[in-house]
């Protein structure tokens, strides 16, 4: 379904680095995946597996160590013009985890959602700017007259979709949202995995989500990497990742997932991931497709034995 | 079997001063606690829930007051305890509790073993000696890989799963009757969520107590409770066992909450959301508090309250649909023969679980 959709993000053979003094730490190794128009692909993994430093990364939070990034086919990692960079802070924008950090408790609502497009000049009189702004907000829910209030006058829940009317005033191409809904209270997810579902139904958005619960990604996104310290090991669309969960990580956090049945939790049982011995010498692993669309960080050893279990 | 009542709460009203104000937090709850038992407290944030089971151990904050009610634990009334000196005999020592953060319950200048040990050497009376064989074998007991080295080491070097197991193990020093645990994996990963309830739920049958778990996930309760109570605007609004919640439940909100949960959606259809917010806890509430954001409710809802209806023995809902007046309403189709559906979810070609 995916292939013959245009690419607009291309993630090649990344790595990220952190330096600490003389220690160095690896948090994303040889990352490789594409985004297409209009799919929602999530990056699924527990903290510290580097998936927020993949979105960062993207959007030059984090600097590259090795390999590309290209957007629409343009590189954008590493040092920029400044065109190119005023480009991507147009079209790619982020949601974050905590919506009560990540606002500016001394700023209006108004000035928070309209930051953005005054560094664009994105309106050409204050008329303009207030109804962008305005309308930005109904599109998530809330109402005008929230516009002139702080963020500490509102809920959990309410403070998020700000965040999201804060990035998509921007209409943005490509939307990074980095555990969304992680400190919301289970009835509020709901209204906002729909309110972003609403945003890529009407304007056709690229989501790149980053969560570490495979319930919640199952129900939202089109494809789904999982990695594990710092290492994509497998990737498919939901529908085969969910029919074929072959790497035994995947395999641990679908087990993990707690299901809304009594009798079929009680007797569960849990699928415990500690890691696998790597042979580098004889047998090193490598990214491979098991089958068409699905791929697995596998040695040859492995993938006989994937081949083997994958049912069509 | 009958099981023997070793906690309950009756009618149990919570106050709170804000500034001129007066909030309710909790509006007349009664509950009873089971030995051997696990009930899980289940709703949004605001309901309630973490400040009723606050007046089990005296915790609530300075403004707080309980103003009605009274709360029976081995033939005493927890709330003619006056002062501290009266709590320490119930608090940590009979009820103990588990909080959401870990990091904020331990100690970040202290090592891991010395705030276990000390535990055992206050309430148990042990020499130093003593107390850190059994604190050594109670971090082995949580589950930490070579306990005797890493009692000397500080909260920093533990990963946040590893904390929570500590303050788990320092709550088990005592040997309560009561493990209160107030969101204990709301902070962890997915993985270490399902670990820390599994130990828990091991724990649990092999020490004996009675276990309240606090969360507004539903899923998790599948897994550790025993009975279920569904907390509402200070209220509790359904009771009843664990089958009984997920299976024939009653109550209009916990259909909302079932249906919300994201394990349950159906990719490109939208989610059920609970319309509206919960009400202030500042007003006096008219009828019943959920009927704004109910789809069902009827002209009564806005009027009266509804009483307790009881559905079978152990099941109770607070709402008016179970008058037998009320016109017959069916659950919402996402959560009728939820098991049948689910199980469709974790075959191997519908897949779920993968292995086996």
């Amino acid at each position: 379904m995916a292939e013959n959709k245009e690419k607009i993000l291309e993630v090649k053979n990344l790595e990220v680095t952190f330096k600490n003094g003389k220690k160095e730490f690896v948090a994303v190794q040889d990352a490789n995946f594409d985004l297409y128009e209009g799919e929602t692909f999530s990056l699924v993994g527990e903290s510290g597996s580097g998936k927020t430093t993949i979105g960062r990364a993207i959007l030059r939070i984090n600097p590259t160590s090795k390999g590309e990034i290209l957007y629409k086919g343009k590189k954008i990692n590493g040092k920029l013009d400044k065109e190119t960079d005023r480009w991507v802070i147009r079209n790619i924008q982020m949601v974050f985890q905590d919506p009560a950090a990540s606002l500016n408790e001394r700023a209006t609502i108004d000035y928070i959602v309209s930051e953005g497009l005054s560094n664009f000049h994105m309106y050409h009189s204050d008329a303009e700017r207030h109804q962008k702004v305005v309308d930005a907000l109904k599109s998530v829910g809330l109402l005008e007259e929230h516009a002139s209030r702080y963020p500490h006058e509102f809920s959990g829940g309410q403070r998020q979709r700000i965040g999201i009317a804060r990035a998509m005033v921007m209409e943005p191409k490509l939307l990074i949202a980095d555990e969304p809904i992680s400190a919301l209270d289970v009835s509020i997810r709901a209204q906002v995995l729909n309110l972003l579902k609403k945003f890529q139904r009407e304007t056709g958005l690229t989501i790149l989500f980053i969560a570490h619960d495979l319930s919640v990604v199952r129900y939202i996104s089109d494809r789904i990497a999982v990695i594990h310290k710092g290492r994509i090991v497998e990737m498919a669309s939901t529908q085969e990742l969910f029919k074929n969960p072959l790497h035994p990580y995947t395999q641990s956090l679908l087990s993990a997932v707690p299901m809304p049945d009594p009798q079929i939790e009680k007797n569960k049982k849990l699928l415990i991931y500690s890691g696998m011995e790597e042979d580098s010498k004889t047998d090193p692993r490598s990214w491979q497709e098991v089958l068409p669309g699905h791929y697995i960080y596998a040695n040859e050893s492995e993938m006989v034995e994937y081949r083997n279990k994958v049912t069509l | 079997m009958e099981k023997k009542v070793l906690l309950s709460a009756k009618e149990v009203e919570v106050q709170f001063q804000v500034r001129s104000r007066v909030l309710t937090a909790i509006r007349r709850v009664s509950l009873d606690l089971l030995e051997d038992e696990t009930i899980a407290i289940v709703g949004e944030s605001g309901s309630g829930k973490s400040v009723f089971t606050k007046t089990f151990t005296g915790m609530l904050d300075t403004n707080g007051k309980v103003t009605h009610g009274e709360i029976l634990f081995e033939g005493e009334d927890l709330l003619k305890i006056k002062n501290d000196q009266g709590w320490e005999k119930i608090r940590g020592k009979k009820i103990a509790t588990v909080f959401q953060d870990p990091m904020t319950s331990l100690n970040p200048v202290k090592t891991i073993g010395s705030q276990i040990s000390e535990v055992i050497i206050k309430h148990q009376g042990k020499s130093k000696e003593e107390a850190k064989k059994m604190a050594v074998e109670l971090m082995e007991r949580v589950g930490i890989a070579n306990a005797a080295e890493r009692y000397d080491e500080y909260p920093f070097m533990y990963s946040g799963g590893m904390r929570q197991r500590i303050v788990i193990a320092i709550a088990l020093a005592c040997r309560p009757k009561i493990l209160i645990c107030d969101e204990p994996t709301t902070a962890l990963d997915v993985t270490i969520q399902a670990q820390i309830v599994q130990l828990i739920k091991d724990l649990s049958q092999e020490y004996g107590f009675t276990t309240v778990y606090i969360t507004h996930d539903l899923g998790v309760v599948a897994n550790v409770a025993d009975k279920v109570a569904v907390m509402y605007a200070g209220q509790i609004v359904e009771y009843g066992t664990v089958e009984e919640i997920f299976y024939d439940p009653r109550h209009p909100y916990t259909w909302g909450l079932l249906s919300s949960l994201p394990q349950l959606g159906i990719k490109g259809e939208d989610l059920y959301a609970i319309p509206g917010t919960p009400p202030s806890l500042f007003d006096v509430i008219q009828g019943d508090a959920f009927a704004p954001r109910n789809p069902y409710a009827m002209k009564i809802d806005f009027e009266e309250e509804p009483p307790m209806f009881q559905i079978s023995e152990t099941h109770f809902a607070k709402t008016w649909l179970l008058d037998p007046r009320a016109p017959k309403v069916e659950p919402p189709k996402a959560i009728r023969n939820l098991h049948e559906r689910i199980l469709q979810m974790i075959r191997p070609e519908g897949g779920y679980y993968g292995g086996e």
